[in-house]
């Protein structure tokens, strides 16, 4: 079966976001003074296929580990879900 | 070890300084060849070069997908059996993403792309690029850096274990050789601009040598590093009859 996984891929805490930093600049001067941090990453949208809910999830943490983030500043978690599957006779 | 040096210089789709890399060595009157990511093998070479550049476009990380190309599993190899090879630039975040040597390259930390002649203090003389005739401790050179991303980053342990074993050989400096945060370019941790390997023969730098490598383009410090390597190969066939 089809999932999909949106896998987020963050700066570790601690580690200087200058991005994070800038934005939270930006913010400040359209007059949103409440905002304290912002903390910038990624967004990855996987589709994939898997036999079953424990196969994907190994499936993504193998993908987060070994690519797609690096382990020395950055922490991946994640999203996953089933894509629905189209009705019988429904045009997918 | 053959007289005149060969060298691989490797190219990755979206590589810029390997032109650069082999004019110099054209220059020094070495044997340098461009060696396409896609190959398997270097062929018979004394060393390597990972170029600066923006190898398959950075995407995702720096030096993310360029560990995968095929060439690095004999650029490992080499590097393993005591191999030199040097990573400039876009090659040290290469290096890094594929664990040759320790740590990140992040984003500089006021977000600029910095293009400058940038003094560094040599920490270190050690291994085949940094040879004692040709650098020494204290010494202060000028180069050019050239980069968004060059922001050294490693966790207080691997930090210490880098200075305790002596691999962080140049930091960013003044003209007098102070290290300072004024002079440090992009926010690397402790100044560093420069590590080796723990066997010392795999370098990683931000600099560019070969853009300082002809005194018309305004500066010559980075022939040394290239020198370097020309008196530690000589120096390698009296080593193997000491050993032998």
């Amino acid at each position: 079966m089809r999932w999909l996984a949106d896998v987020r891929v963050r700066l570790r805490p601690g580690i200087a976001d200058p991005e994070g930093q800038t934005i939270t600049g930006g913010l400040h001067a359209l007059g949103f003074q409440s905002v304290e941090e912002v903390r910038s990453g990624k967004l990855l949208r996987i589709t994939f296929t898997a036999a079953d809910h424990a196969a994907a999830e190994e499936a993504v943490a193998g993908m987060s580990r070994r690519l797609l983030a690096n382990p020395v500043m950055e922490a991946a978690d994640w999203e996953l879900r089933a894509e629905a599957e189209p009705e019988e006779g429904e045009i997918a | 070890m053959s007289a005149t040096p060969r060298v691989a210089v490797i190219v990755f789709p979206g590589t810029w300084s390997d032109r650069d890399f082999l004019h110099v060595a054209g220059v020094l009157g070495w044997q340098a060849r461009a060696v396409w990511h896609a190959e398997t093998e270097l062929g018979d070479v004394d060393a390597v070069v990972l170029p600066g550049g923006f190898a398959h476009g950075d995407y995702l990380r720096t030096g993310a997908i360029a560990r995968f190309s095929p060439v690095m599993a004999a650029v490992s190899a080499f590097a393993d059996a005591g191999g030199p090879v040097i990573g400039s630039c876009n090659g040290f975040q290469i290096l890094c993403e594929a664990g040759m040597l320790p740590g990140a390259l992040l984003r500089n930390d006021h977000l600029e792309f910095r293009c400058d002649w940038q003094w560094l203090r040599i920490e270190r003389a050690i291994g085949p690029w940094l040879a004692a005739d040709e650098l020494a401790p204290g010494d202060v050179v000028r180069l050019p850096i050239s980069h968004g991303e060059g922001r050294y980053y490693a966790d207080d342990d691997t930090l210490d274990e880098l200075e305790r074993e002596g691999r962080v050989v140049m930091r960013y400096a003044e003209s007098s050789g102070a290290v300072t945060p004024d002079a440090n370019p992009n926010g690397s941790l402790r100044g560093i601009a420069g590590i080796v390997n723990p066997a010392g023969n795999v370098l990683g730098l931000m600099p560019h040598p070969e853009r300082a490598s002809e005194a018309e383009v305004g500066g010559t410090d980075g022939l040394r590093l290239l020198r370097s390597l020309e008196r530690w190969l000589a120096a390698q066939p009296a080593t193997a009859e000491r050993l032998s």
